[in-house]
């Protein structure tokens, strides 16, 4: 049940917002260490060759080379995403996959002469019929990009429920479309860094830019072939992820190598130019949807075919695509429905996840073609989601079981907005055209997987009446430090500016998946809440002992402790704390707690039956653009939003999170694209790749429903990356709305704009 | 390679004295041998913004200028914007305001704005989204940058 809260649902600033901004926050690329040596990577300059022969001498004896490592020198390890096999050596061993793949690395006295000694690398390489166009890489006779992968399929997935062809011939309406999303980045300003000393114990220190720091821990050991217990890694400040910072790395893998062979500290930050053309990208897409519906507007079937670009590697694509076909079961009604999809090898950058992982390709195409249905059987686009909107206690038929949901609260709310700016709307004078459009969407509040979920926290009460809080999670830029720290302040009753929040030391703080699916305000701060209950009902006895009261009638609030119902008998936390540690032989309060959601049946990557989430977030989207209609150019008026979090725990982090989000989807859709010619990237470079900048900024509105989810800590679930997901296909039902044209490729560019305009006027 | 040369820069009202080569850059200069890091490296090629530093009251980008070309003007970095302890007022408007969120554009938005509201105490919302244009942030959206901004132009002016 919802109370009031000393900590919880208020605007506070970030726990690390003071040192971001005095600039004294450290991240991996600022730290340094007496003799540290440089790193470079040495990357494949073709998309697919074999690697006959590394001529490494030359380098080594440059003056200040300490040592080059190349695929040779490794155990030939692969890593690859979950529950399938590895295929991505850390450094080439036989064969290069895409331009950028890694080859050798080398460590010097500085980063000039690490550079240097790269150019004095010679590699033989035997040239290999190169394929980057992922429908041309499922014929029979491409080019195998791995031998394991006949057509190139990386992973595919079949998920059907109910009786699609049946439900297909009861339809009023039928419509199919083939919908087409570019690979775009993940956009964070902090390049890959990582620092690595090995000592002569054998252990190896780790600092890197990690989101997920304990899958690097478990691969560092597998890579490098020495016991878990010789591995620490710890988290500086990270600057950015998306998803595209999960992954253990060569930049990683290289600085410890390095560090192994030479005794002495690696560092390695790679450019930005190698960050754009030599890591990660969210999965461009082609997606062939039918949706059928019944003349009241009902949704009864949809049916999807989706080929999804994974580039060289596996990475985490399987979940991708998994995630893709299973959230067109969300947030609308469907009984039958059809999702068919291959992840397909290419030679070009693999593909990861990205914000809304997966999600944003395939409702993109689903929102857009409901506009399209909508706006043909002559009904209210709105009325359409409504009337086929989830509502709590409802379960998918692939198993998504739906606990609090303020879905039709929020399309309600997004109506009203859309209404009232209707009415100001001008009437259309000139050239420039203005359009409204609606999306919406569902989205996990941490995906439940095979494998370790469960996250803990530790807490230490000090004397001061301060608080120590460790987890395992790291906080990425979204916030979650500060709002782990608001729950631990409102269970012990103490303010946010009490806890010290430690982050993730693999020696000392607790196992943890990591930052990823929108799970650490949910999942961790579950295991926070525990934690923080259990020192308090540590300290509630030492309280009752004092007050001469029940410890269960011991209440804690804004730094105090009292007896409820007698206010008067109380005392100072900082008290009750010092009572503790120094009465008889003194208690050390320690508290510890760990939560994953219970019995959710994991989901089959393959038929897509399982519960993803113990709680999934909804919301609509509303989006007004104005399109140019003599240039071509689109801009993002203003937007607003009304979703479902159940209870924020700090709203300014959450618009924080939601602006961010938003403003990213109208780089998606408008903006971004990697272009790339024969597997080269042409825009490797925030000038050629351009993403939003201030200018692209525009007024939003952020509404959230009177939504409390009981699994959630204090009724909190996700916020702000499910929405990524609906703001595209409101941008681009938007401009529908504005010039009649519903693009069905993104980015739409303002050439595109003009070539559908002056196909519109001519076959008027 | 260059030998290394003696140049003296003054940086947040120090000078020092420093043997660089002739081709490093402002930022690997500020950072590696003052070690002030916390002007950030983004792209290293003058297109991120993240590097941002003040020099003689101009915003520039340190990782466009050579530490050679510094000499003789007046630095300053993000470290140097506090003043005895006391956080300036678009550092803590930056605070409040939220407009921070993986930190790592941080500094470069902060100083060019304090460059912005050196020329102009009081810039209406379209004037900062125009000084602001060039420094990226993928996190926030910049809606609360220019919140900040504009309330730190409002709480200067007030004062």
């Amino acid at each position: 049940m919802k109370r009031d809260y000393v900590n919880i649902g208020k605007r506070l600033p970030r726990v690390d917002a003071v040192v971001k901004a005095t600039g004294e926050a450290k991240y991996a690329g600022d730290l340094s260490l007496p003799g540290m040596l440089h790193g470079k990577i040495l990357r494949s300059p073709y998309p697919h060759a074999r690697v006959l022969d590394i001529e490494i001498g030359n380098a080594k004896r440059l003056a200040g080379v300490r040592a080059v490592v190349t695929g040779k020198d490794t155990i030939g390890f692969k890593a690859g995403g979950i529950s399938a096999q590895g295929d991505e050596p850390y450094l080439a061993l036989n064969k290069v996959r895409f331009i950028g793949d890694a080859v050798a690395a080398i460590a010097a006295i500085d980063e000039e002469t690490a550079e240097e000694a790269l150019d004095l690398i010679r590699v033989e390489y035997e040239e290999l019929p190169a394929v980057v166009d992922p429908l041309k890489a499922m014929d029979d006779d491409a080019p195998l990009i791995h031998d394991h992968a006949p057509r190139n399929i990386s992973f595919k997935t079949d998920l059907a429920y109910g009786d699609v062809n049946q439900a297909f011939r009861e339809c009023d309406y039928v419509r199919q479309d083939r919908f087409e999303t570019a690979p775009i980045r993940h956009g964070f300003l902090e390049p890959h860094a990582a620092l690595a000393v090995w000592d002569h114990s054998g252990r190896v220190s780790f600092w890197g830019s990690k989101q997920s720091p304990y899958f690097t821990y478990r691969n560092l050991a597998k890579a490098l072939n020495i016991p878990l217990s010789q591995v620490r890694v710890i988290q500086p400040y990270i600057g950015g992820g998306f998803g595209g910072k999960n992954e253990m790395f060569n930049v990683d893998f290289c600085a410890a190598l390095l560090s192994q062979k030479t005794g002495k500290p690696v560092k390695i930050v790679v450019s930005q130019e190698e960050v754009l053309f030599a890591y990660r990208q969210r999965h461009p897409t082609f997606i062939d949807l039918k949706t059928g519906l019944k003349k009241d507007g009902t949704i009864l079937a949809l049916e999807a075919d989706i080929i999804a670009d994974g580039g060289a590697y596996l990475s985490i694509g399987a979940l991708s695509l998994y995630l893709m076909c299973a959230f067109f079961c969300m947030p609308y009604r469907l009984s039958n429905m059809k999702a068919k999809g291959y992840r397909v090898y290419t030679n070009t950058q693999p593909s990861c996840a990205m914000r809304g992982h997966g999600v944003p390709q395939s409702r993109f195409a689903a929102e857009v073609q409901l506009d399209l249905a909508a706006r043909e059987m002559g009904i209210d686009p709105v009325d359409l989601r409504l009337k086929n909107a989830l509502k709590p206690g409802e379960t998918t038929p692939n198993g998504f079981k739906i606990t609090s949901c303020g879905l039709e609260e929020s399309i309600l709310g997004a109506r009203k907005i859309i209404d009232r700016w209707k009415k100001q709307q001008k009437k259309d004078k000139g050239p420039k055209k203005r359009g409204i459009g609606i999306g919406c969407y569902g989205y996990v509040s941490g995906p439940r997987m095979a494998g370790h979920n469960t996250a803990g926290a530790v807490i230490k009460v000090h004397e001061d009446g301060g608080i120590s809080l460790a987890t395992g999670s790291t906080d990425v830029g979204q916030g979650s430090d500060t709002v782990l720290s608001q729950i631990a302040a409102e269970v012990l009753g103490v303010r946010l500016e009490d806890i010290r929040y430690g982050m993730v030391d693999s020696d000392i703080t607790p196992l943890d998946p990591g930052t990823f699916g929108s799970r650490v305000t949910f999942v961790t701060g579950n295991a926070v809440r525990i934690a923080a209950e259990d020192a308090r009902r540590q300290l509630a006895q030492v309280a009752a002992d004092a007050l001469e009261a029940n410890s269960g009638d011991i209440i804690f609030r804004d730094r105090k402790v009292y007896v409820a119902g007698s206010p008067e008998r109380s005392m100072a936390f900082s008290k009750l704390v010092k009572i503790a540690q120094y009465s008889g032989s003194g208690k050390t309060i320690l508290g510890r707690g760990y939560w994953a959601p219970e019995g959710l049946e994991v989901p089959n990557f393959k038929t897509g039956r399982g519960n993803m989430s113990a709680a999934y977030s909804f919301g609509a989207q509303v989006a007004e653009v104005e399109v140019d209609t003599e240039t071509g150019f689109m801009h993002v008026t203003r937007m607003a939003m009304v979703h479902d979090c159940g209870q924020p725990v700090n709203e300014m982090l959450m618009e924080g999170q939601l602006e961010g989000s938003a403003i990213g989807g109208v780089g998606h859709t408008l903006m971004e694209e990697i272009v790339r010619k024969d597997g080269q990237t042409m825009n490797p470079s925030f000038l050629e790749y351009r993403m939003p900048s201030t200018l692209d900024a525009c007024p939003l509105d952020i509404l959230h429903t009177d939504t409390y989810e009981e699994l959630g800590p204090f009724g909190a679930k996700e916020t702000g990356e499910g929405i990524q997901v609906a703001v595209v296909p409101a941008i681009v039902n938007g401009i529908h709305d504005a010039v009649g044209v519903a693009f069905k490729r993104i980015p739409i560019t303002p050439f595109m704009v003009l070539d559908a305009l002056k196909d519109k006027s001519g076959s008027m | 390679m260059f030998l290394k040369t003696k140049i003296r820069l003054l940086v947040n009202g120090f000078e020092y004295d420093l043997y660089i080569k002739p081709h490093w850059t402002l930022i690997d200069v500020l950072r590696d041998e003052i070690g002030l890091t916390g002007t950030k490296k983004g792209c290293g090629k003058g297109e991120c913004c993240a590097c941002t530093i003040i020099m003689d009251g101009e915003a520039v980008l340190a990782c466009l200028v050579l530490a050679i070309q510094a000499q003789g003007k007046s630095i300053q970095s993000i470290e140097g914007l506090a003043q005895e302890g006391k956080l300036d007022s678009l550092q803590d408007a930056f605070v409040k305001y939220g407009a921070i969120q993986c930190g790592y554009c941080t500094p470069g938005m902060i100083l060019t704005s304090k460059a912005l509201l050196k020329k102009n105490p009081q810039p209406t919302v379209e004037e900062i989204q125009q000084a602001l244009s060039g420094n990226l942030c993928r996190c926030t959206g910049y809606v609360k940058i220019i919140e900040a901004v504009r309330n730190a132009s409002i709480m200067e002016v007030s004062k």
